[in-house]
């Protein structure tokens, strides 16, 4: 048992990552989060469920995670008034969840201390909730401009400076509203929402195959990671274990998207500050990259190749030679470009004790993935949790005390080289002697299953809901954005609005993944 | 300095020149830098808009400023403000939040000017279509001179939409 309560049952979930769940009462839901908290765990993800046709009423899910594994809490709410009590005072980062499972179901928290709306801005008014399953979306479309009461600071010589929601560069739009003296940062606040597209409600009564392909484009950069963890739910509530030759080529994806993603980004933070060498030379990395995963996998960011059973997608003789060529390239490369990084001082000038999280509030904040890893928060699902194949690959997990965008950089280099080998052990111990995946066409009716994988940026999870009729009722994909956009705000006060965008990129937190 | 100079020098020029074997490409590419000396002079410039994608999109739009493919290297930019812009290069389904400021964005945009969709989502919507939360396709919101299909189009078939759109202009 990962935890003990006098009032909670929990049972295991089968599937390949440790996962217990059990319906709680109210009143002990904030006794077993100070519990988990006390014991070092965290809080992973936070949704709501319209269960009214079943139960009559709603239902709060609450996703912790400790050494042991995944606690998946289920709280049943009433149809009318369905409160439960606030949790983001244990767990800071809870606030914009229960505000999005407000927005979305009309369920809140008792005695919160920020009532603000968070996913919704104007496409739908304040009274309805459109993941209800009797909402209607034309007879309540929002008419009103959208408003929202952003913490005013004020102080001589404070102003502000709004940005976005369309940005400057070629990213995904939000908005960030600074307070400022001088160049100084006193105050950022984001405001999120934007690329909200109902993404979870697309998912209510698609096939589990058209769900997978939803999956996927939660967050396009992460495919890979969301594309397993819903495969890995479905599996679970299935009872299914996908042929050792798709688990170990699902590892191959997930790696090569760590390493696109990494090379990517350390050549946009070396563009950051001026040094587009920099950029060109890792973008270079990439793009031969990802020609490879196009010409030996068919899609150049591997997208609907992992499915629910299996993987989409094989590696022949030929090509493991190409892939053992490539890291070797690589290893090389990167290794070259990295000495280049360390050695220029205009570089580490910029990149060192810019945009600090230091440990302590990373553990406040439960900040997790690779931004808080660089922050000694040593969590990464491949070692902690290691399912099939990791459990064959002894992940070496990358950790840095500082916080800053340079130990950020550092978990990165340290990261791909990682990725790099566990690449070359993957390939060694990859046989096609089975088929790519096994017949997953349907799932048991009223289930519940979750996946959680280590994506690039930190923990995917995708929970699933099913009905009665073992179609997908309800399918929460978390994005570890949630987690690290609000310490996003707390690494930039002290630094100059211009190293705002250097500071930015080295979190490199998805928008779309948050506001689905 | 030293290993950063031997490695550019080592490096090379990576950019996919007209005599490379893609006939295809060749041709485009020096129609392309024709087309844009043709119809805006010296430079085309682009202002993208992310009006909701899921950031795929943007992961190969930003692949066309990548050496191989080297866009400034045909004289077209990527512009920081609408205001500067010739071209507009949207993706995503528009979500319902992101109406306004797309609409915006165009009206800031000078006359005369071109819109271009990029990836299946802008084209029919795609995977999310229309919905509470989504407008759908592009050319819902905004008028668009040239839609290109993909999930995610490749750099080249971005390149070849920037293309369609400039001659459709002339």
């Amino acid at each position: 048992m990962p935890i003990t309560h006098p009032n909670l049952y929990l049972t295991r979930l089968t599937g390949a990552i440790p996962a217990w769940m059990g319906e709680i009462k109210p009143n002990d839901l904030q006794p077993i989060c100070q519990n988990v908290r006390d014991g070092g765990g965290r809080l992973v993800a936070l949704w709501g469920s319209d269960e009214r046709a079943q139960r009559g009423g709603f239902a709060l899910h609450v996703t912790l995670v400790n050494e042991a594994g995944l606690i998946c809490l289920s709280l049943p709410l009433a149809a009318q008034q369905p409160g439960y009590p606030d949790i983001s005072r244990i767990f800071p980062v809870a606030n914009r969840m229960q505000r999005a499972a407000y927005d979305l179901f009309g369920i809140y928290a008792y005695e919160g201390n920020d009532y603000r709306k968070w996913l919704r801005h104007g496409a739908w008014h304040s009274a309805s909730f459109p993941l209800r399953k009797d909402f209607d979306s034309a007879q309540n479309r929002g008419e009103e401009p959208d408003a929202y009461p952003f913490v005013k600071v004020e102080g001589q010589g404070v102003h502000e400076i709004a940005v976005g929601p369309v940005h400057a560069g070629i990213i995904e739009p939000g908005h960030f509203r600074f307070s400022i003296v001088g160049e100084k940062i006193l105050r950022l606040e984001e405001r999120l929402g934007y690329t909200h597209k109902g993404t979870e409600k697309r998912f209510e009564g698609l096939t589990l195959q058209q769900g997978a392909k939803l999956a996927g484009r939660v967050s396009g950069d992460t495919t890979v990671a969301y594309a397993w963890a819903y495969a890995m739910a479905a599996e679970s509530i299935a009872a299914v274990t996908p042929p050792d030759c798709a688990l170990w080529l699902r590892a191959l994806f997930l790696e090569r998207e760590r390493i696109a993603n990494h090379l990517g980004d350390l050549g946009d933070l070396g563009n950051d500050v001026s040094l587009s060498f920099g950029f060109s030379q890792f973008w270079i990395l990439k793009e031969q990259l990802l020609r490879i995963n196009a010409a030996l996998f068919g899609h150049r960011y591997l997208m609907d190749k992992i499915i629910p059973g299996g993987v989409a997608a094989g590696l022949a003789e030929s090509g493991k030679q190409t892939l053992f060529e490539e890291c070797a390239m690589l290893e090389r490369e990167v290794h070259l470009l990295r000495g280049i990084y360390e050695e220029h001082a205009g570089v580490q000038d910029r990149f060192i004790g810019a945009g600090r999280v230091e440990p302590k509030l990373a553990a406040q904040l439960g900040l997790c993935g690779l931004a808080g890893r660089a922050s000694l928060q040593s969590w990464d699902a491949r070692a902690q949790f290691p399912c099939a194949p990791y459990d064959k690959l002894d992940v070496q997990m990358a950790t840095y005390r500082n916080g800053d965008v340079a130990a950020r950089v550092i978990v990165r280099f340290d990261e791909l080289f990682e990725s790099l080998r566990l690449q070359r052990e993957i390939l060694t111990h990859l046989v096609h002697n089975s088929p790519l995946s096994v017949p997953l066409e349907t799932l048991p009716a009223s289930r519940f299953g979750v996946g959680m994988v280590e994506g690039w940026r930190g923990e995917v999870l995708v929970a699933i809901h099913t009905d009665a009729d073992g179609k997908l009722t309800r399918v929460h994909p978390h994005d570890p954005s949630w987690q690290n956009w609000p310490a996003l705000e707390h690494a930039v006060m002290g630094n100059i609005v211009p190293d705002f965008p250097l500071i930015n990129k080295s979190f490199n937190l998805s928008y779309s993944g948050q506001d689905l | 300095m030293y290993q950063l100079i031997k490695q550019i020098i080592k490096t090379g020029i990576k950019t996919e020149s007209p005599p490379l074997p893609d006939e295809a490409m060749r041709v485009e590419t020096q129609r392309l830098q024709e087309e844009i000396l043709h119809v805006f002079g010296r430079a085309l410039s682009i202002r993208q808009v992310d009006a909701g994608s899921c950031n795929a999109c943007e992961l190969e739009i930003r692949e066309v400023n990548n050496a191989y493919y080297n866009i400034e290297g045909l004289g077209i930019k990527f512009v920081a403000s609408p205001r500067h812009a010739d071209m507009l290069l949207v993706t995503g389904p528009v979500s319902r939040h992101m109406e306004t400021a797309l609409k915006r964005t165009y009206d800031a945009t000078p006359d005369p000017k071109l819109v271009v969709a990029i990836g299946d989502c802008a084209c029919d919507g795609g995977i999310f279509g229309e919905s509470y939360a989504s407008c759908g396709r592009v050319a819902n919101v905004l008028p668009v001179d040239v839609a290109v299909s993909g999930c995610p189009p490749t750099p080249t078939a971005i390149l070849q939409g920037i293309l369609t759109a400039i001659s459709a202009a002339k």
